[in-house]
């Protein structure tokens, strides 16, 4: 009945991990951009993730995630041949991909992953694709020899210099943006202050900036509005409005404030799942 | 006749309670049901009328005169058929259906008295039944086999109408398979009523009841999405019947709406009711924690978000309406229960803006107080602003039931269904076809939000077409 784990690689152990689900029919319509709502086990909460990669011939979709709570916490302990009880997709509006020439793809932490759907869909359409990934340091840099297979242009900026450019993704993208005659549109992925801080940047260029919003979502289907945001103004909602937005229009201020709704709650759930672990000895 | 003329009326047989002050704390079911004796002593007060009117007065005109005669004869088995021939969710009907505009609004008893309890009784058949022995059940079956299994039907979303066109159209010997976005099936009787008004068990039962007859149904697809109304054909799906629900919550377009602790209705109730949250952290969806709530709307959703908030443990929770208590949409019954279990009614107040502290938390809002003026296009009196009469109330959630707007995900995904002024699908009355050919829809998703049983009439007004078209 479930959806099966057919891979399971702990990219930087402990914290982010990889898996291939099998889920044909989700497969089989997924484009860049998607997200899935998937839910552990009956006692479980639906959460949103992006598709990282596709199959369609074998039938597999690819997720990435940090471990940040109790759901996180609890798929890391599933194993290949384990499943999910709930898989639901593909959902949200795909990445909006034409050819427009140069398009600069910025990555970071397990944005990454979910950019490099997007890239890829870039490089498929034609586009010049320069990727900017960026880590604290070399060993947790997702991702890159994956980019690199269909990109030849990624760059990397390491916190402490481990690799590529010594400090952060914008300084990089900073003087792409100085040197390149002309880059069509800026794809950003990533945590809130790097998304906010990749607009920052872009906003004195013009040059038009995709953000992918990670807010809290409860059905992913446009029934709830938790997952709303304010884009130029307007009240939208992620799942079924985005989760792509005009980067320039986000109130990001907002959506951070947002994702904090729950704090209290998530950590008694997780503090609880902590010592049940314990207890199992896992 | 003349005998029947002289006897006294007896005045309606009253419902038993969960007690008001036990029930705020519980989850449970707060109307219990008619006992045996009950049930009898009502049915009895019906007045078998030669002509009755009050089969007209219901959407899925159920031969309520005959159930309820069978009910007087002691025969169940006689009263559920009867029931089941036109309804495929009477446990549900017999407790969300607003009687009082339907059937026992039509009825005769009630022009000089009260008028017969149709919906209870309903229940108590439905229940009554439900409750027999397995065994008794299983030999019931034989008589509704699969007969056409060349043909079939996809169903999307799986609410009140879907189901009644699912349970008509496996009755008549086709293959239904119900497409659900989330991973329950039951759409808004699972994630939008509550447990104290509508209990999982009964919905369950319900569903049931539809895989007996060989319906099927399929969790985590999303219709327009995981698949589109076109692949149903490629997949050889004969018809495709829409009823995916009017969905997407409506907001206010006040400012600080998108604090921390406002929600949508459909939010805090889907979180509840699906998430289990009354249940947190043995289930894992959290509910936010609040002490003073305002729930602004006053139809039957709102009665249900704030009843719900009682529950989870709020001190003081108030309905905050612009117009007056006669204008409010929901029933009777449910603003007598809130108010009841303690939900403070604040009439004549129209929300102006939501007021956060220095972490974007909800700590108050202000209300534009009224006064009623004309009757509007609804024919009810339309609130008039008091010019500077504003009030603050303090609150530490809010929630938004103000109704909602159609679902994009379906419509954008079908671009040549065509769609009224209001973005709802244009539906033939009679038939519920859409400007599709084969492609049917009913329920919210046509009229906007209205009731669980005008939903299921829609569902079998359009299966009693897509089984005419194909048998």
């Amino acid at each position: 009945m479930g959806y099966k784990i057919l891979k399971k690689e702990e990219l930087i152990p402990g914290q982010t991990t990889m898996m291939v689900i099998e889920a044909p029919q989700v497969a089989l319509k997924a484009k860049p951009g998607n997200f899935v709502m998937l839910r552990v086990s009956s006692h479980g909460e639906r959460i949103p993730l992006t598709i990282a990669d596709c199959d369609r011939e074998k039938g597999t979709i690819t997720i990435v995630y940090l471990v940040v709570g109790k759901t996180t916490a609890e798929m890391n302990t599933l194993s290949e041949g384990g499943e999910f009880l709930d898989v639901c997709g593909p959902l949200g509006r795909p990445t909006h991909i034409e050819k427009s020439g140069t398009v600069v793809c910025v990555g970071g932490g397990t944005g990454i992953a979910a950019m490099h759907h997007i890239a890829k869909g870039h490089v498929e359409a034609g586009n010049r694709v320069i990727a900017i990934i960026g880590a604290r340091s070399k060993n947790l840099l997702l991702f890159c020899s994956e980019l690199s297979s269909f990109c030849p242009e990624v760059r990397i900026a390491t916190d402490d210099g481990s690799e590529g450019h010594k400090g952060f993704v914008t300084e990089v993208l900073q003087d792409i943006l100085e040197t390149e005659d002309e880059v069509a549109e800026v794809v950003a992925i990533g945590p809130v202050p790097m998304m906010e801080a990749v607009c920052r940047v872009t906003l004195p260029f013009q040059v038009k900036t995709t953000v992918s919003l990670n807010s809290i979502m409860v059905d992913g289907i446009g029934m709830c509005g938790a997952c709303r945001c304010t884009v130029g103004g307007k009240t939208l909602f992620a799942c079924v409005d985005g989760p792509e937005f005009d980067g320039h229009k986000v109130d990001f201020a907002e959506l951070k404030t947002r994702l904090w709704q729950f704090k209290e709650q998530e950590e008694e759930s997780m503090e609880l799942f902590s010592k049940e672990c314990q207890c199992h000895g896992r | 006749m003349a005998d029947k003329k002289k006897k006294k009326i007896r005045s309606r047989t009253p419902m038993p309670h969960q007690d008001p002050m036990v029930r705020g704390g519980n989850f449970d079911e707060v109307a219990l049901g008619y006992s045996r004796e009950q049930a009898l002593i009502e049915a009895e007060r019906c007045l078998q009328c030669k002509k009755p009117t009050c089969q007209d007065g219901c959407p899925v005109n159920i031969d309520i005169k005959s159930f309820i005669g069978c009910i007087v004869d002691d025969d169940l088995q006689g009263a559920f058929d009867t029931i089941r021939r036109t309804n495929s969710l009477p446990a549900v009907c017999g407790r969300v259906c607003p009687q009082e505009n339907q059937c026992e609004g039509s009825c005769v008893l009630g022009k000089k008295h009260e008028p017969v309890a149709i919906g209870r009784l309903e229940r108590y058949v439905a229940d009554t039944y439900a409750a027999r022995s397995a065994c008794e059940e299983v030999t019931d079956l034989s008589t509704c086999a699969l007969e056409r299994e060349d043909i079939k039907v996809a169903c999307i979303g799986s609410g009140p109408s879907s189901l009644t066109v699912a349970g008509y159209l496996a009755g008549r010997g086709i293959k239904v398979d119900v497409f659900e976005a989330l991973h329950e099936p039951g759409g808004v009787l699972l994630y939008g009523i509550p447990e104290f008004r509508l209990p999982k068990a009964v919905v369950a039962r319900e569903l049931d009841g539809l895989r007996k007859l060989g319906v099927t149904f399929r969790t985590n697809w999303v219709g327009g999405k995981t698949i589109t109304v076109r692949d149903m054909f490629e997949q050889g799906y004969a018809a495709v019947f829409i009823g995916v629900g009017a969905g997407l919550p409506r907001f206010l377009n006040v400012s600080g709406e998108n604090l921390v602790g406002v929600f949508s209705a459909n939010e805090y109730l889907t979180r509840v009711n699906l998430g289990r949250a009354y249940d947190f952290p043995n289930y894992d969806t959290p509910a936010y924690k609040a002490r003073r709530v305002a729930v602004i709307g006053a139809g039957n959703v709102a009665m249900d978000a704030a009843r719900t908030a009682l529950r989870m443990g709020a001190k003081e929770v108030s309905i905050v309406y612009r117009r007056s208590e006669d204008e409010m949409p929901a029933r009777r019954e449910e603003i007598q229960h809130a108010v009841e279990e303690g939900v403070k009614i604040r009439c004549l107040c129209g929300p102006l803006s939501f007021h956060g502290d220095n972490q974007g938390r909800i700590k108050a809002m202000t209300v534009q107080k009224m006064a009623l003026g004309e009757p509007d296009d609804s024919g009810r009196c339309s609130p008039v602003c008091l010019e500077g009469e504003t009030e603050q109330i303090t609150c530490d959630m809010a929630v938004i039931a103000v109704g909602t707007r159609p679902n994009p995900i379906l419509l954008e995904a079908t671009p040549q269904l065509a769609l009224n002024k209001w973005g709802y699908v244009e539906a033939d009355p009679e038939t519920g076809e859409t400007s599709i050919p084969n492609v049917f829809a009913g329920g919210d998703i046509v009229t906007g939000a209205a009731t669980v049983i005008s939903a299921m009439g829609a569902g079998r007004r359009a299966a009693k077409a897509i089984a005419d078209r194909l048998l």
